[in-house]
């Protein structure tokens, strides 16, 4: 946004946030308007920053482990997963199915848990109370399971480098097929509060749209570049764990606009209850730990590793000088990334239309700003 | 003890021989390639691999740095490039001194606006061409770049601290 062009008579400059309840954190917007249009904005981002890259400088690779889940700590168990995944790689362990099948299971788990508060908190910012109630009612099955297994809800740490501190609790695999069978049913329950809700078409559809080709050249992923009709998911592209070896379709938009989003990520949420059935009927009985020692101390090099988190692409870079601590962590967010989307879509938009704007793209504040 | 080895292949060549003695150190580690492209060429190069006869490289996935104090050179600059088409990605790096500009690649990918203010913002690398080179998660006035290995991780800037948040230390 240029600084000149504030001055002009006719525009507005608002400011929102970093204290607001529809910017799903901390996030400040300062609002360039003509009348009630949104001609400019810009995104000022660091109010959580933590200086997590610099922590891990700090740590070894074990310590800095748990430190990851505070980043999107809506999606703890992807962070986790991503980072664990990203040591190993440098390492070059392999997991053993069974670790690789727990790790899918609950990814995909927390996948539909942060679509979950996605969805109601999305939908409360247009106006949608209901939703909010169900939503939190299924996530709270998901939180359940999680604490069952590693006794945390929010910031899991469930993995470790080189496989799974726990094995499965007794009725894991039970508690799982059930979460699953009756969760789905409940995501027709949403769709027919919202899909065909005719105040829910007139907010979201045509609103905030991204063409494939913009969305490629910022850099957007996850189910925001595939609500733009970009087919493409690391899961599939370029599978981790054992995600070659299930299989899911990856739903895709066709306007880019708000409400393809949200129906991508409905799809999705079938989608992980699929994958989560497929792995639970796969789970066999077996060690949990691949062969790595106590004291991690990597080769002299560096790997970059991504994963498919519900946001988008997270993806880790890690460099190691070959003692206990890394030489460098990079974290590749997702949130970071499609925040910078935000200024094309609002463009031309109303300020109503703002908050679901910001909805749409499913940042988590400590992510973006680490 | 696994090292990176010298890696090799025909699109590569093909980009050896597009840009004589731009690319440099061809490496590969766990099946990643990456190599080191001169500052000259680096637009270029970029440019190039951008298009469908370069590999389509079209996403830019991440630009960050290392810092490596004791080296000629101190900071290592990282490109991650996907290519959709080729189901493929290829690492970039660029070395350049402390006070030396890096051209911007900002031109050639739109996600390099926020990457490259991040890492003006944490390790203090200017880039040229740049469309707003602003600190983008430390306040703009702030003094220092915390993600330089000799920046202590206790140490923070004292005044700023005690001007605008009215306590004398954050720590």
């Amino acid at each position: 946004m240029p600084e000149t062009t504030f001055l002009d008579a006719n525009e507005l400059v608002i400011n929102m946030g970093p204290q607001h309840p529809a910017t799903h954190g901390v996030l400040r917007v300062k609002l360039k308007l003509d009348g009630e249009k949104v001609v400019g904005s810009e995104c000022i981002i660091g109010y959580l920053h933590r200086g997590v890259e610099k922590i891990a400088e700090n740590r070894t690779y074990q310590q800095f482990a748990p430190y990851v889940d505070r980043m999107d700590y809506v999606a703890a168990v992807t962070n986790g997963m991503g980072y664990c995944e990203a040591v190993e790689k440098l390492l070059g362990a392999e997991l053993p199915p069974r670790a690789q099948y727990t790790r899918m299971i609950l990814a995909e788990l927390q996948r539909i848990a942060s679509h979950l508060l996605w969805l109601g908190t999305h939908a409360l910012d247009l106006g949608a109370m209901t939703p909010v109630f169900y939503t939190f009612r299924e996530r709270e099955e998901v939180l359940k399971i999680f604490e069952n297994y590693c006794g945390a809800r929010l910031t899991t740490h469930a993995f470790r480098i080189g496989g799974l501190q726990y094995d499965l609790y007794d009725d894991f695999e039970r508690e799982v097929k059930k979460f699953c069978d009756q969760f789905l049913p409940k995501i027709g329950e949403y769709e027919q509060l919202l899909t065909t809700n005719r105040i829910w078409m007139k907010r979201t559809q045509g609103g905030g749209k991204l063409s494939a080709e913009d969305a490629v050249a910022l850099g957007v992923t996850g189910p925001v570049l595939r609500g733009s009709g970009v087919k493409w998911d690391l899961r599939k592209a370029q599978p981790y764990e054992a995600y070659d070896k299930v299989e899911f379709e990856v739903p895709v938009g066709a306007n880019g606009d708000t409400y393809d989003r949200y129906m991508v990520r409905i799809q999705e949420m079938r989608q992980s209850v699929g994958i989560t059935r497929q792995c639970v009927e796969r789970i066999a009985p077996g060690p949990i730990f691949g062969k790595v020692g106590k004291v991690i101390k990597p080769p002299v090099a560096e790997v970059y590793h991504s994963i498919e988190s519900p946001k988008g692409e997270l993806g880790y870079f890690v460099v190691s000088d070959g003692t206990t601590n890394p030489y460098r962590v990079r974290v590749r967010p997702p949130s970071f990334v499609n925040l910078q989307a935000f200024d094309k879509m609002v463009q031309g938009h109303l300020i109503a239309d703002v908050v679901a704007i910001i909805g749409t793209i499913d940042i988590v504040l400590g992510e973006v700003d680490r | 003890m696994v090292k990176p080895e010298p890696w090799s292949s025909p699109w590569l060549e093909e980009l050896k021989k597009r840009f004589p003695g731009a690319i440099t150190d061809p490496l590969v580690f766990r099946g990643q390639p990456y190599f080191t492209v001169s500052k000259e060429s680096l637009i270029p190069v970029c440019d190039f691999m951008k298009t469908a006869e370069g590999g389509a490289y079209t996403y830019l996935v991440d630009e960050t740095a290392v810092d490596y104090p004791k080296r000629e050179k101190r900071f290592e600059i990282i490109y991650v490039l996907y290519s959709f088409q080729r189901n493929d990605r290829v690492r970039l790096k660029l070395l350049t001194g402390a006070n030396e500009k890096v051209p911007s690649v900002a031109g050639v990918w739109p996600t390099a606006n926020w990457l490259e203010r991040e890492v003006f913002d944490m390790f203090g690398i200017e880039y040229e061409g740049h469309p707003d080179l602003r600190r983008i998660l430390l306040p703009d006035e702030w003094v220092g770049h915390p993600l330089r290995k000799d920046y202590d991780i206790l140490k923070q800037d004292d005044a700023w601290v005690q001007a605008n948040l009215g306590i004398e230390s954050g720590q």
